[in-house]
Order: structure tokens, then C-alpha cells, then sequence
């Protein structure tokens, strides 16, 4: 039998989901360079400068919900337009393998906008450097929750009218609903709890509480802590055993 | 020898409905089988159940012993499918899908560059290597397609109906290519070209309404129709009955009348006279097809006045 190379196996959907898609459409470049700072640059114009720090922070978060995002309507339209899942199941290839593949391939995606968010933070964000650890963290478990939530997706999808619907529908959830960028305070009260359902909301009060932005109590934050660990675990759990894979 | 077999096959999407009811059968997985049926027929269901893309709603299949249901990751490391309506993914080059799907099995990027280019060489399409997918022409595409499976290591291909929307050339040019395929894999496709089936298959099975009608080789199956000649009535007029034969009529209201050579050449005599549409001609697969497909109409359809 012959000896697979799980590297290649991991470097085929970066490839084909990032890579090429540079290489052969260069503006992907530019696109995937602007998209995180619309709501970057209005948030600190309109704070007069002092929202900048979290406006960064919450770009980056977001770039890591939008990776999620990206990622169902990639997988989507690959599987259902191409028909490229069922050549994938029909080979060695595992659901996993093609999973944890594609999610790089979102990172790879977002290297342009994240080495220009990451260059601003390192400038205007100061914290200690388990700080920046912490933020780093943080971002990485987004990243795991997103990515595991738009494979599923993607897998339940059959055509791209309901990929958009399920796009539109967590990209709502998780991207509008949380106060990302600016802090949670700024909500009126009934309206606060709201933005809980979202997952990002956690993540984001905790890094403005590392900021300093923010002054939540230690209990609080570790609260959030726990929310977002487990709603990655779960969500990621879910996805690599109910994403249609095989068909019944 | 390596043998595919299904036992009792069915699937059903929807309660009380079968797209496939216990289909059995067992072929040896060399060659060419192709599998021909109408659209929904269930070809794409039963290709999907056998390359573990769908599971079967009861029934066993195996390949080679490997059980289809529950050894599914033995027998992907040994298969490769093209589904139907599959496209080489339109941003890419052809070069750069085909090494894709190498890499995805786990070949690494260089061998993968060497296989793909093998394999274009062999079909002939190694000039369209660099262009991409989204601009080539449709048999190019498929090409394409078929390219990326054969350079892969697996030595069984599914191929649902391959040659579907390609003019009668680009056909002729893929029919080529899967002649060479089969001398080193077992290529299991689907087709409503009787004809595909004809000239490709060493093994033909006829799917209807879920159900396996008919399998076997193009010999085997001439064997259920009892008689060598058939005439194909192109109108729907009233049909005297033959005096050896059969006579079975199409959902289109044309019939076929199959028989002997000699009384095919009587009955073509008199439809001349009477200035009706017809042809006529030793049995091929699409006869048979309609043959098996459709039931012999009852005694009393015949026209009476005609007869005798
Ligand atoms: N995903 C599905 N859900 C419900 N019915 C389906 C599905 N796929 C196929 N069918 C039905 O099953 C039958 C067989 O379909 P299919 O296997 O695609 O036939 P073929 O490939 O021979 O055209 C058809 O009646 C079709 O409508
Ligand atoms: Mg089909």
C-alpha cells in the first residue's frame, strides 16, 4: 500500500482553497488585505482615536469568525458546484484530514490582513506579554469554534442558496451581534444580553479586559474563558462526528 | 480474482419509495462494467452506495471482500470516483487540480506534477495542462476528470456517466481513453448511451426502477431476446402481428417488433408498400434495452384487421 504523506494530504486544500486561488486571481490578495478594516477604520474615527487598541482586537477576532465564514462558503460551493467532497470521500482522504486542510487554507487566506492587524497591535495594543499570549489564545480558539461551525455547515449544504442562508444567519449572530469592537458597556441593558448568545462576545470581553479597557472581575473573565474552551470543544466535536460526510 | 458483488441491495430516500430494490449481483472487477438504465434509474444511487459516498438503506456489498458499508476506509484507499456532473474545479489550472487530488491522496508534489503529466499525455491533453479548467471545452473538461483519477494509484474507478453532454467526437476521443484505462483498472460506469455500453463494456448490467433487469456480457444478454432482427415502427400506426416474434411498444407509442431475419425482411416489404416509417436492423444493446425494459404488449393491442 502506499505510503501517504500527510503533509501533502494537508497542503492539497491550501492549495487548491488558497494558494492557487493568489496565484491565479492576484486581487484576492487585496481583497482579503481590506476586508477587516471597514469597521476598524469607522470605529476609530468616530471614538476620535480612543477605540483604536480594541478596534484592532476586534478586527482580529473577527477575522477569525469571517475564516469560519469563508470556510462554509468555500467548502459549499467546492462540494456542491464541483462535487469535490464526494471525490474526496471516495479516496484515503479522511473528513478530518480535508477539515483540519481547508481551516489552514483560511489562515493562509487571511496571512495579508493578520500580518497587518498583528503589526498595528503590536504598536497600539500594550500589555504584558502573557497579555499578548492571551490574545493569541483567545484568536485560536475562535478560529477552532468558526472553522468547525462552516464545515459542518457546508457538509448540510446542498446548493448555494441555502449556503447563503446559513451564512447569513451566523454571520448575523456572530458578527453583529457582539460588541467586538467597543465594549459590551456600551449597550443598553436588556439588549446586552442579546450579544451573549454570541460566542465572540466572551472572547472579545476577554481581551478588553486585557487592554484595559475594560475592568471585569477575575471570576467574570474566567467565566468567558470557560464559554468559549467549551463551546469550541463542542462545536468542533460536532463537527467531525454529525458533518454529513458519507450519506445515509 | 477480485469480485464485486451486491447482495439484496435497497435504498430508499424517502419512506415507501426504492430507488433501488435488492439488487444482487456479482461480476469479476476487471474490465469494463457498465451499468445502463434510464434517468432515475438509480445508476447514480447504486454508484454512490458502492463508493462509499451513500449509505444503502439495507443490503451488503463488497469488493474484493472488502465490505462497502462498514470497511469503507480500506476500500478508499483502493477506489477513485468522478460523480456525476463533477467539474475540475474552475480557478485552477488543469494541472493544478489534477496535482490537487494527487496530494489529497497523499502523493507528494512532485510525484504528483510527474503523474499528472502522465496521465495528460496519455489522453492527449498535456497542452491544456496550464490553461484553466473554467476555459476549457467541455470533453477537455471531462478529460480532465477522467486524467485526475487514472493518475492516482487507485485501481478502481467510478464513473458516473462520463460521457453524458459531449458531442458524438469528444465521446468517441473518452471512449478511447477508458479502452486503455481498463487494461490496468476495473472501471465500474454509468451510461444511458446503449451504445457506450456496447462498444466499451465486458459486462453490462440494465437497471429499471431500482430494480436490475438484466447482466451480462452483449452476448449474454442478445440470449433473452429470442430472435436476431429487429424493426423499429417510427409512427404510431396500427401494427399487423408477426408471424414469428414479438412485438413490444415504447412509452412513445413507437414498437418493435423482433424477430427473424426472414420475416424482418417480409414485414419490411409490406411497411415499404404501405409508406410507413420504419427502420430495420440485426438487434443491437438499444433493442435489447427496450426489449427488457418494456414488457410485450397483451394479445389484444394488436390491430385486429391487420393480421393475417
Ligand atoms: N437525494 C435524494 N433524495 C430523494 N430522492 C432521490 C435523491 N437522489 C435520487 N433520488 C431519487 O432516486 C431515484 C434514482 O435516482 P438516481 O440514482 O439519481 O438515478 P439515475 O442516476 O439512474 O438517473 C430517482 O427517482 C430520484 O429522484
Ligand atoms: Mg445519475
Amino acid at each position: 500500500m502506499l505510503k501517504r504523506n500527510r503533509g501533502s494530504q494537508l497542503l492539497a486544500s491550501i492549495l487548491v482553497n488558497a494558494i492557487y486561488a493568489m496565484i491565479n486571481y492576484p486581487i484576492v490578495l487585496i481583497s482579503t488585505l481590506l476586508a477587516p478594516f471597514s469597521l476598524l477604520i469607522v470605529i476609530t474615527f468616530v471614538s476620535h482615536g480612543t477605540l483604536l487598541p480594541v478596534a484592532i482586537a476586534g478586527a482580529l477576532i473577527m477575522t477569525m469568525i469571517a475564516a469560519g465564514t469563508s470556510m462554509q462558503q468555500d467548502l459549499s460551493h467546492l462540494k456542491n458546484d464541483f462535487k469535490l467532497q464526494d471525490m474526496i470521500i471516495s479516496s484515503p482522504t479522511s473528513a478530518v484530514t480535508y477539515l483540519v486542510g481547508m481551516a489552514l487554507s483560511e489562515i493562509v487566506y487571511s496571512i495579508p490582513a493578520l500580518v497587518v492587524l498583528v503589526i498595528l497591535g503590536a504598536i497600539y495594543i500594550s500589555t504584558t506579554a502573557i497579555g499578548y499570549l492571551a490574545i493569541a489564545a483567545v484568536l485560536g480558539i475562535m478560529f477552532v469554534f468558526a472553522v468547525s461551525l462552516g464545515f459542518l455547515l457546508s457538509t448540510l449544504t446542498s446548493d448555494v442558496v441555502q449556503s447563503w442562508a446559513f451564512a447569513g444567519i451566523v454571520s448575523t449572530i456572530l458578527s453583529a451581534l457582539p460588541p467586538v469592537y467597543y465594549p459590551i458597556t456600551y449597550i443598553p441593558l436588556p439588549y446586552q444580553y442579546l450579544a451573549y448568545l454570541s460566542p465572540a462576545t466572551y472572547a472579545a470581553e476577554i481581551i478588553q479586559n486585557i487592554i484595559g479597557l475594560t475592568a471585569f472581575s477575575g471570576t467574570t473573565i474566567l467565566a468567558d474563558w470557560i464559554v468559549i474552551i467549551a463551546v469550541a470543544t463542542a462545536v468542533s466535536y460536532i463537527a467531525i462526528k454529525k458533518a454529513r460526510w458519507r450519506e445515509n | 480474482m477480485k469480485v464485486l458483488s451486491c447482495n439484496n441491495i435497497s435504498k430508499s430516500y424517502e419512506r415507501g419509495k426504492y430507488a433501488l430494490k435488492d439488487v444482487k449481483f456479482s461480476i469479476p472487477a476487471k474490465g469494463i462494467f457498465a451499468l445502463i438504465g434510464r434517468n432515475g434509474a438509480g445508476k447514480t444511487t447504486l454508484i454512490r452506495i458502492l463508493s462509499t459516498q451513500l449509505l444503502p438503506t439495507s443490503g451488503r456489498a463488497t469488493i474484493d471482500g472488502i465490505d462497502v458499508t462498514r470497511q469503507e476506509n480500506r476500500l478508499r484507499e483502493i477506489i477513485a470516483c468522478v460523480p456525476q456532473e463533477a467539474r475540475a474545479i474552475g480557478w485552477l489550472t488543469a494541472r493544478q487540480f489534477i496535482v490537487s487530488y494527487l496530494m489529497w491522496r497523499g502523493f507528494s508534489g512532485s510525484e504528483a506534477n510527474k503523474r499528472a503529466v502522465a496521465a495528460a499525455k496519455k489522453l492527449r491533453i498535456e497542452h491544456y495542462l496550464d490553461k484553466q479548467n473554467q476555459k476549457l471545452s467541455g470533453g477537455t473538461k471531462r478529460k480532465v476528470l477522467v486524467a485526475t483519477v487514472m493518475a492516482s494509484e487507485a485501481e478502481i474507478l467510478f464513473l458516473d456517466e462520463p460521457t453524458t453532454g459531449l458531442d458524438p467526437i469528444s465521446r468517441d476521443e473518452l471512449w478511447g481513453t477508458l479502452m486503455t484505462l481498463k487494461k490496468d483498472h476495473f472501471v465500474f460506469l454509468t451510461t444511458h448511451y446503449l451504445e457506450e455500453a456496447e462498444r466499451l463494456a465486458d459486462k453490462i448490467g440494465i437497471l429499471d426502477g431500482g430494480r436490475l433487469k438484466a447482466l451480462g456480457t452483449l452476448d449474454e444478454l442478445r440470449k433473452k431476446v429470442k430472435y436476431p432482427y429487429c424493426v423499429k415502427i417510427l409512427s404510431d400506426v396500427k401494427i399487423e402481428k408477426p408471424k414469428v416474434g414479438e412485438i413490444v411498444k415504447g412509452v412513445d407509442g413507437h414498437y418493435q417488433i423482433v424477430t427473424t431475419e426472414h420475416e424482418a425482411n417480409r414485414i419490411s416489404r409490406k411497411l415499404i408498400s404501405k409508406e410507413v416509417r420504419f427502420s430495420m436492423s440485426p438487434l443491437t444493446l438499444d433493442d435489447i434495452f427496450y426489449y427488457i425494459v418494456k414488457k410485450p404488449i397483451e394479445e389484444e393491442n394488436y390491430a385486429e384487421e391487420e393480421s393475417r
